[in-house]
């Protein structure tokens, strides 16, 4: 039996999680107190949680992993900058989304805590060592998202799209699941280093385990929105709140990036032969499907869903290429992806206003008359996401390809190369019509000057890390040297 | 001795998941349903792991088949109209329930499928499973554990958020008002000129005003 020490428990090492927790239950009950009028307490508070769990992380940041609560939770280099990653990601979200929430009734207290609680699953999700509580923060970030999909319950859109989200979403949890507890009885064990250690000992199950691994990948696959388990991502991205859009495609990749890492790279290193495979199979048809079916799109926010699904190819790819390179690629493309998807989104929001939804293509027709400076920002998303060099988009595609490349898989790299072209083409749709055709809607811009600053900024961050994309790939690249392999 | 309680509890569990599927009247199945658990908590019983047994017991029969119950018997479901399909559908799940058996025979008796360690474990005396359980919750499971409690409080606010509605036509009463009323508040003497009782009848309908 265990005895539960003080430094065996190590609390310490999860300070920012723990403050996080603090913070939501002490904003749920101010918030309780607080009538409509002064709601933008709680928003405020919200934000000053979300920097103050972002200056403990960065101050907590080592490169050398620390395990705390008895071996089931680490702080290493790979989950302080994905976390890092993720508060930014929640902040840009309630920035972006302040004007479009408060018209709608959504600038309630439950928006906050959610939100909260599903940044808190996230940050678990990236530091859980062991597969239960890598469940567990899985789990905390769903029930969080699949809430608050449905928050606008006037809706009936909103509240099909939480449905289809909240039973796929079982779904995929239950595989996952099954899956986990396959390889659980292959190992006898449910901690990530046990697991890979049973492994590389050759004293796994291997039948189970394989089993085990099909089931893994393809909660996984649901979860990420790869195809064939991408049915639910377009419905979700049109039916929900756009700023619970924005939510769910952007800080969650980044998660997910972790929860991949620590279970395929970390537990099941040992069988990457297997599942780069099944990864494999998964990322084509994702780039192939979300790119061609993109081009049918005339709703923005399925287009965006459609265009997350093949981005979410790019990204198995460089997992799948199962080399550091590979893994520092996919970081990196996760980090830069969530920057892009998050200034998508707030552009869609910017446009928005009471009683209307700039949810289609057509919305944004001749936005270069009505607001040049938004336009052109609009311009350097569409230009990252499609792929064109000096955007931050190229260098996380080309690292992609270069590790593809590397390993000599070079049919997968013209694949991913020509889908790539296929996807420009409805990005550069939008760029036309802001450009060159007349604008239907002449409605001032509405949203507020704190939420136009930020996005500014963000868009202009993609251009800026495009053309020194070199520091953060060196960063990502180091923290996943010192997270893979403890001891370099 | 243990073998042919199994074999009993076993029969009874089977029975009654069986009448839980068959029988017509809802209230019925769940009742059935109940028995089901029962049995299912004795067999655990018998592998000695007395906590799943009683929390089975508290947890689903005592809150959650309780509230099933409840919600049968208040919701006006056509249950016949719901079995219209029942006969129609019986081949195509027979043979799926057939595939299901063989394939959990096979994979059972796979010897790929063998886990070490998956007999029951005899355990001495004494052996206390509550105790070894909240042992490890609150030591080393001590983090999922707090986690699943964070997963309960999302629950609690997203059921909150999501069906706690402000009605704006209803007349709330405020306590601290009822209780400052003061009489001049409820009763206002107006001060009148007399005047002469009008002779009128009980008034009756229509005769009076035409």
């Amino acid at each position: 039996m265990n005895i539960m020490t003080w430094s065996s428990l190590n609390a310490g090492v999860a300070t920012p999680e723990i403050f996080l927790l603090c913070a939501t239950c002490a904003i749920l009950l101010i918030d309780v107190f607080l009538s409509d009028a002064k709601r933008h307490i709680s928003y405020v508070l919200t934000l000053a949680a979300l920097v103050a769990t972002g200056c403990l992380l960065v101050a907590g940041y080592s490169l050398q992993p620390q395990l705390a609560f008895n071996g089931m939770f680490i702080a290493d280099p790979l989950a302080s900058l994905s976390k890092l990653g993720m508060v930014v990601g929640v902040i840009l979200m309630l920035v972006y989304g302040r004007g479009y929430a408060a018209v709608r009734g959504l600038f309630r207290g439950e928006l906050f805590t959610l939100t909260l609680c599903a940044l808190l699953g996230m940050m678990v999700m990236a530091s859980a060592v062991n597969f239960v509580v890598l469940y567990v923060g899985l789990e905390l970030l769903s029930l969080s998202l699949y809430a608050l999909v449905a928050l606008q319950r006037t809706s009936s859109r909103s509240t099909e799209a939480a449905m289809k989200y909240f039973i796929l979403g079982a779904l995929a949890s239950g595989l996952l699941l099954y899956g986990m507890s396959m390889v659980y009885g292959a190992t006898q064990s449910l901690d990530v280093f046990v697991i890979a250690q049973k492994i590389a000992h050759d004293e796994a199950n291997r039948l189970l385990t394989v089993f085990g691994i099909v089931f893994i990948v393809t909660g996984l696959g649901f979860k990420l929105g790869a195809v064939p388990f991408h049915m639910w991502a377009p419905d979700v991205y049109d039916g929900a709140p756009t700023l619970v859009s924005q939510l769910i495609g952007s800080a969650p990749k980044v998660a997910a990036f972790a929860f991949i890492m620590r279970i395929l790279a970390q537990a099941l290193e040992g069988f990457a032969f297997d599942w780069r495979s099944m990864l494999m199979v998964l990322a084509v048809l994702s780039l192939v499907i979300g790119n061609v079916t993109a081009i049918a799109q005339v709703n923005i926010k399925r287009m965006f869903a459609y265009s997350t699904i093949s981005h979410m190819g790019f990204l198995l790819l460089g997992i799948m290429a199962a080399t550091p390179g590979g893994y520092a690629a996919a970081f990196f493309y996760a980090m830069t992806y969530m920057l892009t998807a998050a200034a998508g989104f707030g552009l869609i929001m910017l446009l928005s206003r009471e009683g209307f939804e700039a949810d289609q293509i057509a919305d944004f027709r001749g936005l270069n008359k009505r607001s040049p400076w938004f336009a052109a920002m609009m311009l350097i998303v569409m230009f990252s996401m499609a792929g064109i060099p000096v955007f931050i988009g190229f260098f996380a595609k080309l690292a992609i390809i270069q590790a593809l490349v590397g390993l000599g898989l070079v049919w997968l790299a013209v694949i991913a190369v020509l889908m790539s072209v296929i996807g420009a083409f409805y990005y550069l749709r939008v760029v036309k019509v802001m450009y060159f055709e007349d604008p239907t809607d002449t409605a001032p811009i509405a949203a507020g000057a704190d939420a136009k600053l930020v996005l500014s900024v963000n868009c202009l961050l993609l251009l800026v890390l495009g053309m020194a994309p070199d520091r953060l790939l060196t960063a990502l690249t180091t923290a996943l040297q010192f997270s893979l392999h403890p001891g370099l | 001795m243990t073998e042919v309680i199994f074999y009993v509890f076993a029969a009874i569990l089977l029975f009654a998941g069986l009448r839980v599927v068959t029988a017509k009247n809802p209230v019925h199945a769940a009742l059935y349903l109940v028995l089901s658990f029962f049995n299912g908590a004795a067999l655990w019983m018998l592998m000695q792991a007395e906590f799943l047994a009683v929390s089975l017991i508290v947890v689903y029969v005592g809150a959650v088949m309780v509230l099933f119950l409840f919600v049968v018997m208040m919701l006006d479901i056509n249950f016949e109209e719901l079995r219209k399909g029942f006969w129609k559908y019986v081949p195509v799940a027979g043979t799926v329930a057939v595939v299901m058996a063989v394939e959990m025979a096979l994979i059972l008796s796979h010897r790929a499928a063998q886990i070490e360690g998956a007999g029951l474990v005899d355990h001495p005396a004494g052996y206390n499973n509550a105790k070894v359980l909240g042992q490890l919750i609150y030591t080393e499971y001590f983090l999922p554990f707090q986690l699943a409690a964070v997963l309960l409080l999302v629950g609690m606010i997203a059921a909150i958020a999501l069906t706690l509605r402000k009605r704006k036509n209803t007349k709330y009463i405020n306590p601290a008002n009822q209780i400052q009323v003061k009489r001049n508040d409820r009763v206002k003497i107006v001060s009148m000129p007399a005047e002469e009782r009008p002779s009128v009848e009980a008034p009756k309908a229509d005769d009076g005003q035409a």
